[in-house]
């Protein structure tokens, strides 16, 4: 038995310890926002957060997460509630298939929480491993760059948010 | 008493040498309007392939050849210069006498010596025909407004006088020695690449304290930018036997047999794409001549998988849980080799160039196809680096168990990303 913290819940898996976190998530938790893409690391399209960091939840087994904090889509707003970079996402009609994008806004979620104010060249830098086969990269990035001025704007108080429901 | 007397006289007397010998007259400005043949242009661009001039003198993401790109060695970290026809801060005002003075004598248009990061020892090998054509490609390149960034060398070597005094000592400024007529003039041809604008032992030969290549162990394996180098002769602990199409595979984009080139050699390379096949396979000749050994073994499959795995089990773990998902395939997941034992770096004396490829992946260069790995720093801990590291080595080495493997893969970590 595995003990997982998602979305700031203790979650006990039962599952071999050698399962990729992306078959947990969607298939004994029912988390279905992280996608399978590839299955080898090189798309994004499984992007989730941990500890702060984007990582390829198709190749990382859960026997490594034990006590670490796992942040998936489902963890930053809901339908109704979307987070600021949700929200963002959905201004700038970011997603034609969308398909990449959960991945997408978990990659730009790590680099927002720890930089607001990213250069349109570090942003660049930052979202590089996560592909689109669409083509919508210009709506990804302009979302991104609309969110991080959001956030200033509205000062601390939203990243503080995020950070709490985290926990 | 003696001794101290002495010892100050041959001091005196090494500082007036170098004064004497780096005292050099400054070349006149030549802002001549230049006229190139378009084939000794178009040759000039491939002997630039085949020296990747790019690799110091282009930074990532920035003009080609406008310099800015760090170079970390021993003595602190040097720069690559503007080597762009911009009068101001390239080499515009440089005529051709100045350029072949500097890469045969590395000593730049106004007189001062230059670092032997700048590998003059082996360019000062070249003909008067590549370096005019050299000239040629560069003088017609676009110029680029961009001034040089100072070196961060410590006291005594940012003295650049003293260059003189280690030029005296180390620079051979022999020609490449051609075949006695028992070599192919393809064979010829390669050494004359290799040893002089390849400079290939820049990096696979080990240099002593004061940066020098060791003539006597001529290809033994040096090292570059904190990664193992390994050697190009018969001390090569490569699994697979090099031959002549296998180096040339590898040289120009991937072999099946090896892998392809990581750290500093990526850029190599990129640039060897570009370059013409048969060069590239004149160096595969020389090269593999270099490795070949008395009697050519056979690849050994040497798997000790269930060894391992009892002496490793939490990195036989990892191993399945992350790794084998691309690399227990037999190779056929695209650019992956059918067993990892076939990668040299699983049987170099020590572990950096393993740890660097999994805490920074493989990305291939931009606009180029090639092997793809994600980087696993955010997702492995450095024990658990140092398990998989341990459990591969144990597994498809013969060698001995590298010890220091997680001290190693903290350092690596904290100090960041390598080219």
């Amino acid at each position: 038995m595995i003990t997982l913290n998602v979305n700031g819940r203790s979650r006990d898996i039962a599952d071999d310890p050698n399962t990729p976190l992306l078959y947990v998530l969607r298939d004994t938790l029912e988390l279905n926002g992280a996608k399978f893409g590839c299955g080898l690391g090189q798309c994004g399209a499984c992007t989730v957060v941990v500890d702060g960091k984007p990582i390829f939840a198709c190749i990382t087994p859960i026997s490594i997460l034990r006590g670490r904090k796992i942040t998936t889509l489902e963890g930053l707003g809901t339908e109704d509630a979307p987070s600021p970079l949700q929200r963002a996402f959905i201004e700038e009609q970011a997603a034609q298939c969308g398909y990449c994008i959960p991945g997408m806004i978990m990659r730009a979620h790590a680099l927002l929480a720890a930089n607001q104010s990213p250069s349109d060249a570090q942003i660049r830098a930052h979202m590089s491993p996560n592909l689109c086969r669409c083509g919508t990269h210009m709506r990804i990035l302009a979302a991104i760059t609309g969110a991080a001025a959001g956030m200033r704007a509205a000062g601390a108080a939203a990243p503080a948010k995020e950070e709490e429901e985290k926990e | 008493m003696r001794r101290i007397f002495f010892s100050v006289l041959l001091i005196a007397a090494l500082a007036a040498a170098a004064l004497f010998f780096a005292t050099h007259l400054t070349i006149p400005e030549d802002r001549a309007q230049r006229a190139f043949a378009p084939d000794l242009i178009k040759r000039g661009g491939e002997l630039a392939a085949l020296g990747y001039c790019a690799s110091c003198h282009t930074e990532e993401n920035c003009k080609p050849f406008a310099g800015g790109r760090p170079l970390a060695t021993p003595f602190g970290t040097i720069y690559g210069t503007n080597i762009t026809p911009d009068v101001e801060t390239g080499i515009g005002q440089w005529s051709q006498a100045a350029f072949n003075r500097a890469m045969r004598d590395g000593v730049d248009r106004a007189g001062r010596d230059l670092y032997p990061a700048f590998p003059y020892d082996h360019f000062t090998k070249l003909t008067d025909e590549d370096l005019s054509a050299l000239y040629a490609f560069l003088m017609t390149r676009e110029p680029v407004h961009a001034p040089n960034r100072a070196n961060e060398l410590a006291f005594p070597y940012n003295v650049r006088p003293l260059l003189a005094g280690w030029k005296l000592l180390y620079m051979n400024k022999e020609g490449v020695p051609r075949g006695d007529g028992s070599k192919s003039a393809k064979w010829d041809h390669g050494a004359y690449l290799v040893e002089a604008l390849s400079h290939c032992g820049a990096c696979h030969t080990p240099r002593d304290r004061l940066g020098a290549e060791i003539a006597s162990q001529h290809f033994d394996g040096g090292e570059a930018e904190d990664w193992w180098v390994p050697p190009l002769n018969r001390t090569s602990p490569a699994l697979v036997p090099w031959n002549e199409e296998s180096l040339f595979n590898y040289l120009s984009s991937w072999d099946a047999g090896h892998g392809g080139g990581e750290g500093p050699m990526k850029a190599v390379v990129s640039a060897l794409a570009t370059a013409p096949e048969q060069d590239v396979r004149a160096i595969a000749v020389y090269i593999a001549s270099m490795l070949a050994k008395p009697e050519e073994s056979e690849a050994r499959a040497d798997d000790k998988q269930a060894e391992a795995a009892q002496a490793h089990p939490a990195g036989a773990q990892l191993y399945a849980g992350i790794c084998a998902t691309c690399h227990e395939t037999g190779g056929h997941v695209p650019f992956t080799v059918a067993s990892l034992g076939q990668h040299t770096s699983l049987h170099a004396p020590d572990p950096r160039n393993v740890i660097h490829v999994i805490l920074e992946g493989i990305h291939p260069s931009e606009g180029t196809v090639g092997a793809i790995m994600p980087s696993f720093a955010d997702a492995l801990g450095d024990s658990q680096v140092a398990e998989i590291v341990s459990y591969l080595r144990a597994r498809f080495s013969g060698g001995q168990q590298w010890s220091g493997v997680e001290q190693e893969a903290a350092r690596i970590r904290s100090e960041g990303t390598s080219p």
